[in-house]
């Protein structure tokens, strides 16, 4: 037992990092956000550096690494709140590996993993993938309904975009017939739903470290903001939902590679607790902000945003809450 | 990454579980606090006679130089059977790791092993009438007079004082000294005259707690522990000590607790309720983040050599959702969960009492924010 990242895992998190501080200001996320454009340059740089590879299998061209790694990714990026597909790629990687047929893997998982296809995801009912990030764009659709999963493209997809309040994706309504996965999606879907979360994290760990890094500079009445217990103790308590959500989130990846067998209950815990911690520690931050926080200016609402249509993106937290009261009153009564 | 056991761990576990199948802990004679006490110092002793008793510590001192996972598992693994915490909980986790870490050689010799056994209790005797988060501010006056210091004043919310032969004990040898360099750390042994011990109700009705009157209470120069002048280092040393045991213990609790009520709320219907049921899937989902926060606080130690903030949050995360359950187990059972006695509405009175033991919330928060967040002092 050693509930850390290993020191490879570490590495890919803190490089990762490294480049997205670089390349990913704030004022570079404002700019996509406000033009609601995409950041092609940077995900060209991460297709170069084998990003949308990371969890392809070697024998589809790719690098064979977990979701534990893809996490690292996801949570960083979640951070940076990059404008590149990288969920969607991942994610339609990861439910076609899980419940593709040969020929479906063949045909796809190497264009995923070179970048030469865009993909993405979305949970659909009665058909229809109400929530779909870059659906607008995507090369390939995989919607998953109640364990199962089909192939869509937009040439056979009805593709209706959403105007959501995260300009940092753009979102579509997505119909059609589309081509069935042969297999069960149900632990490839809980998969992504790891991804999802760790988003989250990142951003909830971003926003903290915004909010912490404004109230010490901040004063008021001679001091720091910070220096105030109402501020300060908001603080701790948003430090409390990051360690949480970071601690289910961990959980729920290492399910994801090691222990399939509990993957679904591990997902449910995750995203029942990330969705709402994450609307807390954004809503927090604003607060902390005063007046700024309030501004477009500031661009703190960005984060917001995001986390609002994280939270829902794969069911609402009320939804997982009650799947992770199935699942254990299933063991006790 | 791994949550899974080693097979060096695995095998511990197996080692511990046939132990606690052959030695079933069993139930005190009756319901009062004694008995209680007594039923626990008789657990110690098997634990002990099986050399279960004091898992992290090392072999010399009577120990099995336990890993922190290995450690995690024992207190998981006797909560999972039912049984009560050792009855020397503070001997084991606060006053034996702070003799070994400050102690003489002679100290070691002399205290170690009854720790073990639990033959000698110990309690902490920090808190006083006008010190509690503010404990350095306290007021016990020690005096050195020839070999002897002689201790006068009071403490307070004493935990175990009626059942301990020896308290680790603050008070103040240099009136003089800025607040926290006058303090000086004894070992002071509590069946003496000038120790007067008077149990207090708590809320629930019970004396958890007791207060302690020092009446030229003393203690020979040769049980200072960590030095004249000391105290306030060697009692950091007493409250940084590694208690992540104690939230693997909690948090099994906490999810037996959740079991039966989640149980009791299928078998009467109420789990059809969906307030009722994002309750108990909201708290599943905590006790779940407690357990595995726990165990990142134990890779943290591990690769930093000291606890990381995962120690304070878990805590955090304790005493909430913990009132959070007992709580929820009144709008889930009805008037049912308030009848007096042990049971439920012994449950929500007690739980009362996570968020001030141990250091109130407010002030984990402010530490938090201090070390962890490093904002300015709040105080
Ligand atoms: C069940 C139980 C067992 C205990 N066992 C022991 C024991 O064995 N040995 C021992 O030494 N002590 C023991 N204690 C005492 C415990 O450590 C103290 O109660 C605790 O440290 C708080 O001190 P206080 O009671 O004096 O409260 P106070 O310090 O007077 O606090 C009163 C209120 O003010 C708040 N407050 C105080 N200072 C600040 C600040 N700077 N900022 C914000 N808020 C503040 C507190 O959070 C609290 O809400 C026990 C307590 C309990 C409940």
């Amino acid at each position: 037992m050693h509930f850390a990242l290993t020191d490879d895992q570490r590495e890919i998190k803190q490089t990762a990092r490294a480049l997205l501080a670089e390349r990913c200001s704030a004022a570079r996320v404002a700019e996509h956000a406000d033009g609601r454009g995409h950041d092609s340059q940077l995900w060209d740089e991460l297709v170069g550096l084998g990003w949308p590879a990371l969890g392809v299998p070697e024998e589809h061209g790719g690098l064979g690494l977990g979701v534990v790694e893809a996490m690292c990714l996801a949570d960083e990026l979640g951070g940076a709140l990059a404008s590149v597909p990288y969920l969607g790629t991942a994610a339609a990687a990861l439910l076609i590996r899980g419940a593709g047929s040969a020929d479906q893997k063949r045909a796809w998982l190497p264009r995923l993993a070179n970048g030469e296809v865009l993909g993405t995801f979305g949970m659909a009912r009665d058909g229809q993938g109400e929530l779909v990030p870059e659906g607008t764009r995507a090369d390939l659709i995989v919607l998953v309904e109640k364990g199962r999963a089909k192939l869509l493209t937009p040439a056979t997809a009805k593709v209706e975009p959403v105007d959501t309040i995260d300009r940092t994706r753009r979102y579509a309504k997505v119909t059609g017939e589309g081509e069935s996965l042969p297999d069960d999606a149900a632990l490839p879907a809980a998969r992504v739903s790891v991804l999802v979360a760790a988003e989250m994290v990142g951003l909830c760990q971003r926003t903290l470290d915004m909010t912490v890094a404004y109230v010490k500079d901040r004063r008021q009445f001679e001091r720091p903001v910070g220096a105030f217990q109402a501020v300060a103790h908001r603080c701790a308590d948003m430090l409390v939902d990051v360690e949480a959500a970071r601690s289910l989130v961990y959980g729920a990846a290492w399910a994801a590679d090691v222990a399939p067998g509990t993957l679904a209950r591990s997902a449910a815990l995750a995203m029942a607790y990330v969705g709402d911690a994450a609307r807390r520690v954004t809503s927090s931050a604003v607060q902390a902000h005063g007046g700024i926080g309030f501004t477009w200016e500031s661009g703190l609402h960005w984060w917001l945003r995001r986390a609002q249509l994280d939270a829902v993106l794969v069911g609402a937290p009320g939804h997982h809450r009650q799947r992770v009261a199935d699942a254990f009153t299933g063991d006790v009564s | 990454m791994d949550l899974s056991l080693s097979e060096k761990e695995t095998a511990f576990r197996n080692e511990l579980l046939d132990w606690l199948a052959a030695n079933p802990s069993g139930q005190p004679s009756g319901p009062g606090q004694d008995e209680q006490f007594e039923h626990r110092r008789a657990w110690q002793r098997r634990l002990a006679s099986g050399g279960w008793s004091a898992v992290h510590w090392p072999v010399e001192h009577g120990g099995r130089a336990a890993s922190l996972t290995e450690s995690a598992i024992f207190f998981e693994e006797i909560a999972r059977a039912g049984a009560p915490l050792p009855a020397n909980v503070l001997g084991l986790l606060l006053a034996g790791p702070t003799l070994m870490q400050c102690g003489t050689p002679e100290q070691r010799d002399r205290f170690l092993q009854p720790i073990v056994t639990g033959d000698e209790i110990w309690c902490q005797g920090f808190s006083e009438p006008e010190a509690g988060s503010d404990l350095a501010s306290l007021r016990t006056r020690a005096v050195l007079d020839g070999d002897t210091w002689v201790l006068n004043g009071q403490k307070l919310w004493t935990s175990y004082a009626r059942y301990a032969r020896w308290c680790m004990c603050l008070a103040r040898s240099d009136t003089d000294a800025p607040k926290h360099k006058g303090l000086t750390y004894f070992l002071l042994d509590m069946k003496q005259e000038g120790v007067r011990v008077r149990p207090l109700r708590d809320i629930t009705g019970a004396a958890h707690f007791n207060e302690v009157f020092l009446d030229n209470a003393l203690v020979p120069r040769d049980l200072v522990l960590g030095g004249v002048g000391n105290g306030w280092r060697t009692a950091l040393t007493t409250l940084s000590n590694e208690r992540s045991g104690l939230a693997f213990f909690h948090q099994v609790q906490m999810r037996q607790l959740l079991d039966r009520l989640a149980a009791v709320a299928v078998a009467r219907g109420s789990f059809a309720d969906l307030r009722v049921k994002d309750a108990l899937g909201e708290l599943y989902t905590r006790v779940e983040a407690l357990r595995l926060t726990a165990y990142r606080g134990l890779a943290t130690i591990e690769r930093h050599g000291q606890p990381g903030p995962e120690s304070a949050v878990t805590k955090l995360m304790w005493s909430a959702t913990n009132q959070q359950l007992t709580q929820l187990a009144v709008d889930v059972l009805g008037p049912d969960a308030l009848q007096e006695g042990p049971g439920w509405g012994y449950e929500l009175l007690r739980s009362k009492g996570n968020s001030i033991e141990g250091g109130t919330t407010e002030i984990l928060k402010s530490t938090v924010a201090e070390r962890v967040l490093s904002l300015p002092r709040s105080r």
